[in-house]
């Protein structure tokens, strides 16, 4: 039993002996200030120490370093940089390249996660067995050996650029990665975007349309082939009508290398399989718990109503388990990013490796870089976590 | 299907709704179904009961296909039942169900609940399901609640409403299981009221329940089970009255006090 506060305050003073140390509210009072005094006192020995020490080293602190020409190259560079680009150049390099793996890993990780999940309560059993199996191989080992293993094992024992055949006709897989042709883009391609753009319009309409048809329950049609007519021929028609306003580069062997087409890192292949296959094992939990937890009787209760295998799932199990679903998921998703920084072990340029590794190692500026590398993260981890937490509560139960 | 399509006549009554013969049906080693003759006349109303355990709900889960029995035959207004899953999709179109749990779907609102199926089921349109839906809401006399979601309401809300989801689908016969057992007991009859109202209409219903008051007023046969068998089926004045095996007997001194 708690007495309200303001009874056992009047209740409290009985005092024994005058003694200020029984008091419990001067005692209360005692340690908070000695854990106040503490408190100031290591964040004022470690402000002093770090000062001294910078000084010792006649280190500058400051921000100026940015605007330093960097003088290192980065292997992976999606925006224009060069050795002599500046520190502030290496930086967004390095912000773009965790960006880029982070999601494309998010995106396969989380559609091999769900078939993953979803076929392990297939009534297949092989297909269940054998997605138990992928998720108890796969998360059970560690990441960085999974990095290594695509990177080392898989991808390394490729052949080299002299010895390759291509894949139909002008894929190569290599150990310098894959190589393929470049798609450049010639004038006149806007209008086979434009139509792109428009066929998924139209496409968009007319499932509006239909699913209107359908609350009317008039009859029902299948749009599937007129969707696809729209999305895939309207841009094929204008390909073909404005004469094919693209130039497809084509890989060329020259001395060990190729030159011409385009290319995907190794490094960034192998990032990007570990990544999304090891965080697909755990998603694939996640997807089969949510679903599981849907209660029993909500199926019965769809069956007993006529309602489809597809139809039960789709309306009434699915928007459950999502319920369940996204928090857990918003942590993996958390997890790849944060995760993507093992991209050091095989040399993927990635925020962490060129910012807090190289950048670290040249400028010396180590409080400034530390500090805006736990930012830059916190900053990733939080953008995400809000879009996660928007799309929960969008999709949360209602008037409960 | 002709016996649904033909006028209400008297002569429906002879109509056999449902058709158990011979069924048998185990969970693992458990044998939970022994031998299950019973057929059930059009606008018949069946109440079930027995102890915990004796394979009631099992029987009528049988049904509508929510569990599949293993030996015998099951016909549900002239469809068999079989691993077909055609079979069984005809057989629920025809047959409502109502949980003891409710199962309402919480993510839908009373209205959406009533509304889902005929949508998707029977391809109607919105509106036409939703005039459909108020219908039956008025019926069970909750139109008001339509806009809620099954959270906010009463149990006896909740399971009136898990009625009229069921006859949204204008079922042809009607599957209680026990739905007053998880009911706080003021509530027990504002959802007995409904399903008096139902049998009186004429509908076909079989009834897993104790309420034996509810027996006594609507029952045409009360069906005794225990230990997976149909140990009695008799008229309620009968069985109430003169119960005619023992197993019958302990189990009404026990729960008519």
């Amino acid at each position: 039993m708690k007495r309200p506060a303001a009874e056992s305050k009047a209740a409290a003073p009985p005092r024994r002996g005058g003694s200020l140390a029984a008091d419990p509210r001067f005692r209360a009072f005692v340690v908070q200030a000695i854990l106040l005094i503490a408190i100031v006192w290591i964040g004022w020995t470690l402000f002093e120490n770090i000062r001294q020490n910078l000084a010792a080293q006649k280190i500058a602190s400051g921000f100026g370093f940015f605007g330093e020409t960097a003088g290192f190259g980065i292997s992976q560079t999606l925006i224009p940089y060069t050795e002599e680009s500046t520190y502030g150049r290496a930086f967004f390099v390095g912000l773009v390249n965790t960006l880029i793996v982070s999601a494309l890993a998010i995106v396969f990780a989380t559609i091999l996660g769900f078939a993953v999940g979803i076929a392990r309560l297939s009534r297949n059993v092989l297909l269940a067995r054998l997605a138990e199996a992928y998720v108890e191989v796969l998360r059970n080992l560690p990441l960085l050996f999974q990095i290594l293993f695509w990177y080392l094992a898989v991808l390394g024992t490729l052949p080299g650029p002299r010895q390759s055949t291509p894949l139909l006709g002008a894929v190569y897989l290599t150990n310098r990665g894959i190589i393929f042709p470049k798609i450049g883009l010639e004038p006149g391609s806007g209008i086979v975007f434009g139509a792109l753009g428009i066929g998924f319009l139209l496409a968009l309409i007319l499932r509006f349309l239909q699913r209107r048809q359908m609350l009317m329950g008039s009859e029902r049609r299948s749009f599937g082939w007129l969707t696809l007519l729209l999305i895939v021929g309207l841009p094929a028609l204008a390909f073909v009508l404005t004469g094919a306003p693209v130039s497809l580069k084509w890989p060329e062997l020259r001395g060990f290398n190729f030159v011409g087409g385009a290319r995907l890192n190794p490094e960034l292949l192998a990032l990007l399989f570990a990544l999304s296959t090891y965080t697909a094992s755990f998603i694939a939990e996640i997807v089969r718990a949510g679903v599981l937890a849907v209660p029993r009787g909500q199926t019965e209760a769809a069956f007993s109503l006529g309602l489809s295998r597809r139809t039960t799932l789709r309306r009434v199990v699915a928007p459950q388990a999502m319920r369940l679903i996204v928090p857990p998921l918003t942590s993996q998703y958390l997890n790849i990013t944060k995760n993507s920084s093992l991209a050091a072990a095989i040399g993927y340029p990635d925020f962490f490796y060129v910012f807090a590794g190289t950048t670290l190692n040249q400028t010396g500026q180590a409080i400034e870089i530390i500090a805006i590398t736990m930012a830059v993260y916190l900053a990733i981890s939080l953008a995400t976590a809000i879009f996660m937490n928007w799309y929960n509560r969008a999709i949360a139960l209602k008037g409960a | 299907m002709n016996v649904a399509m033909s006028t209400p006549t008297p002569a429906e009554h002879t109509l056999v709704a449902v058709e158990m013969a011979g069924v048998h049906k185990w969970f693992g080693q458990f044998h939970v179904l022994k031998d299950i003759n019973l057929t059930v006349m059009r606008k018949e109303r069946i109440v079930i009961c027995g102890p915990s355990g004796s394979g009631k709900s099992t029987l009528i889960r049988c049904i509508n296909g929510l569990e599949q029995h293993q030996r015998g035959r099951i016909v549900v207004n002239g469809t068999e039942l079989t691993r077909d899953v055609r079979s069984l999709d005809a057989a629920r179109r025809d047959v409502g169900m109502v949980f003891q749990q409710f199962n309402l779907f919480p993510h839908l609102t009373v209205l959406e609940n009533c509304t889902l199926a005929p949508i998707w089921v029977r391809g109607l349109s919105k509106a036409e399901a939703e005039m459909r839906a108020m219908h039956y809401l008025e019926r069970v006399r909750i139109p008001e609640q339509s806009y809620k979601y099954p959270s906010q309401l009463s149990g006896g809300q909740q399971q009136r409403v898990a009625i009229a989801r069921a006859l949204c689908m204008n079922p042809k016969i009607m599957l209680f299981d026990e739905p007053t057992s998880a009911l706080d007991p003021e509530m027990i009859k504002e959802v007995l009221d409904v399903m008096i109202e139902l049998a009186q209409e004429g509908m076909t219903m079989l009834v897993v329940s104790h309420e034996m008051g509810f027996a006594r007023e609507v029952a045409d046969r009360v069906v005794f089970m225990d230990d997976g068998q149909i140990v009695e089926i008799n008229g309620p004045d009968e069985f109430f009255a003169r119960p005619r095996h023992e197993r019958t007997k302990l189990f009404l001194s026990q729960i008519l006090r």
